[in-house]
């Protein structure tokens, strides 16, 4: 049975299988295209599966049912984690996954919505998903639809002008039914965040925007679905919800490394790797 | 008149000869948007501060829970308006052609092209007739920067009764679109029985020595250029071409095997625009002389719109000496 016809899953335990399973998957992944991106994959890796299996009302066999709730992973970098959880929803067989990145493959590099259905928008350029997902709430709160909006940001990424254009907009029209979440793995390509251009106090920063701020261990599942609750249950602003994480999570010999940003695994990294994600 | 959709709001006062006024196309674009509205609850309106000058604030205060002012942020207004979009809205996004197309063109690519998402861009003040606010405002390159991106349509119509059939066209299109109009007043050049369709060229009449092909406010004076070179004896005929991609390569194709030569009219900078698509396809496919009339590789200055296009030779005078200089 296909977790899309299983219904929402509460247990902590129960979701931190499902993110061991998605984090073998990913490696795998990419151990098999032989580029992609590790580090961010693994980092976001509890809370986007929180989000997907916990929370979102969706249907892999009707990827646009209007009810849907949307998922926007803005950095689309972290591409092979939407993909394991979405074989892992239903979305597509799991051999699909041995295509990515390749010609003919609806698992493009970055996400693409016109080779992939359940792909809300194309991402990749960072910094553009907030204002989709702004643009989403606004077109759904119109039609009365109250599906939600979750979207998934790099803490490196929020170095772009366009996600701030786009915090202020969530504010200023009160858009509730948006939960943010920034993935703060605190490494970017060149280097820590903090010494490439920093971007602390993030909380604050969200803050001064007018959101609703939720500080987070990002690899503590109760302390997600706490976050991913009161997200829900705030009214009258979006929330954002500021994950600390490590960036490679769960492989100790990827974890905080810089380099493994957009190196992947050798077949004896892999090895060792899902022996440690199994063990962990 | 009146009964046809999109007729019905055009400005018909005349002048004492019985000729009809000019109007912005902005203008019609206004008009045409708020009848929209009425029509149709799917149309939504976006801007970024500008809603006064481009004529979506006749949207706005007729249907405030339907508009977006997203500030002055292009880059958010273009991913806001993909975001209706991809819950079945059909958004009208709208600038200045400077900042739409220059400012959100990564935007527009990754959220809107890439992602095909119905999208319509309408911009205005392109062009140098934006007039005393000078370069910075003055979008001559933005038909380039639209034509280069896969999946998008790029229309620049010519006077306010064609921008009104032209905006009821693209609201029924599903996929994005770039409509570009001005900010000056033009007068009416289009015939009172046109009817426009995406992809399809006004063909005013074929000649035999020369054709012109424009779009814009180009066209009327293309017009006037070839009654002035018909006293002359020569033949030359004029297509509307607001269509610039898809190019009418059927007309385009039969205006080349008629005539000697070429000549495109644009109020764009000659590189990338309409000029280029059109040497562009004539090169492959009927290979001849072509000239582009246009704005030359330079930015615009501020000055009186009328100053400003003769300065940069966008005149009927200068269109009738590139023909007669080619043949």
């Amino acid at each position: 049975m296909s977790l899309a016809t299983k219904g929402k899953i509460t247990n902590v335990q129960e979701l931190m299988a499902l993110s061991k399973k998605v984090r073998g998957s990913i490696l795998q992944m990419l151990t098999k295209s032989g580029s992609g991106h590790t580090g961010g994959s693994l980092s976001a890796a509890d809370i986007a599966v929180a989000i997907y299996f916990s929370k979102m009302n969706y249907n892999a066999d009707n990827p646009s049912m209007p009810e849907r709730d949307r998922f926007i992973m803005s950095k689309g970098h972290a591409a092979p984690l939407v993909y394991a959880i979405m074989a892992e929803a239903g979305y597509f067989h799991t051999d699909t996954m041995n295509t990515l990145r390749t010609i003919e493959s609806p698992l493009q590099g970055h996400p693409c919505c016109q080779k992939l259905p359940g792909i809300e928008v194309s991402t990749g350029s960072l910094g553009q998903g907030l204002s989709v997902a702004n643009g989403m709430a606004l077109g759904l709160r119109l039609d009365k639809n109250p599906a939600r909006v979750f979207c998934i940001m790099g803490d490196g990424e929020i170095q772009e002008g366009q996600v701030w254009e786009a915090a202020m907009t969530s504010a200023h029209y009160g858009i509730d039914s948006l939960c943010a979440v920034v993935d703060c793995n605190g490494l970017q390509i060149d280097g820590p965040v903090e010494k490439v251009m920093n971007i602390n106090p993030v909380g604050d920063k969200w803050r001064a925007f007018g959101w609703h701020v939720i500080e987070i261990d990002g690899h503590d599942m109760q302390q997600i679905l706490s976050a991913l609750d009161e997200a829900e249950k705030t009214k009258g602003k979006p929330t954002a919800i500021i994950a600390n994480t490590t960036k490679g999570k769960g492989v100790s010999f990827f974890e905080n490394k810089v380099e493994y940003h957009g190196v992947t695994p050798s077949e004896e990294q892999l090895v060792k790797a899902l022996e440690e994600i199994n063990n962990g | 008149m009146g009964e046809r959709p999109g007729t019905e709001q055009i400005d018909e006062t005349t002048d004492a000869s019985g000729v009809k006024k000019p109007k912005a196309t902005r203008d019609a674009y206004g008009d045409t948007l708020l009848e929209l509205g009425k029509e149709r609850e799917d149309i939504v309106t976006l801007d970024a501060d500008l809603s006064g000058s481009t004529k979506t604030a006749k949207f706005a205060k007729a249907f405030p829970d339907r508009f977006f002012n997203i500030g002055i942020a292009e880059q958010d207004m273009v991913g806001t308006a993909a975001g209706l979009a991809l819950t079945g809205k059909v958004p009208f996004a709208s600038t200045f052609a400077v900042f739409e197309t220059g400012r959100a063109w990564d935007q527009i690519r990754l959220t809107v092209c890439y992602s095909n998402t119905n999208v319509k861009l309408v911009a205005t003040h392109s062009g140098i007739t934006v007039g005393e606010d000078g370069a910075s405002h003055q979008a001559l390159e933005d038909v380039a920067l639209m034509r280069a991106l896969p999946n998008m349509t790029v229309i620049v119509p010519s006077d306010a009764a064609e921008t009104s059939l032209a905006i009821r066209a693209v609201a029924d299109f599903l996929g994005p679109v770039y409509v570009r109009l001005g900010r000056a007043k033009v007068p009416y050049v289009m015939p009172d029985n046109y009817e426009f369709k995406i992809g399809k060229a006004h063909v005013f009449s074929t000649g035999k020595d020369a054709n012109i092909i424009a779009n814009g406010l180009m066209v009327d004076m293309a017009v006037r250029a070839a009654e002035m070179l018909k006293l002359e004896g020569i033949d030359c005929g004029v297509i509307n071409m607001s269509t610039v991609k898809p190019l009418d390569e059927v007309a385009l194709l039969a205006a080349a095997k008629a005539s000697k030569i070429l000549v495109t009219a644009e109020e764009h900078s000659i590189i990338g625009g309409l000029g280029s698509a059109v040497c562009e396809f004539i090169s492959e496919h009927s290979p001849m002389p072509v000239k582009r009339v246009g704005v030359l590789d330079t930015f615009g200055c501020s000055g009186d719109p009328d100053e400003l296009l003769k300065f940069h030779g966008l005149t009927a005078e200068n269109i009738a000496t590139t023909v007669r200089n080619a043949l």
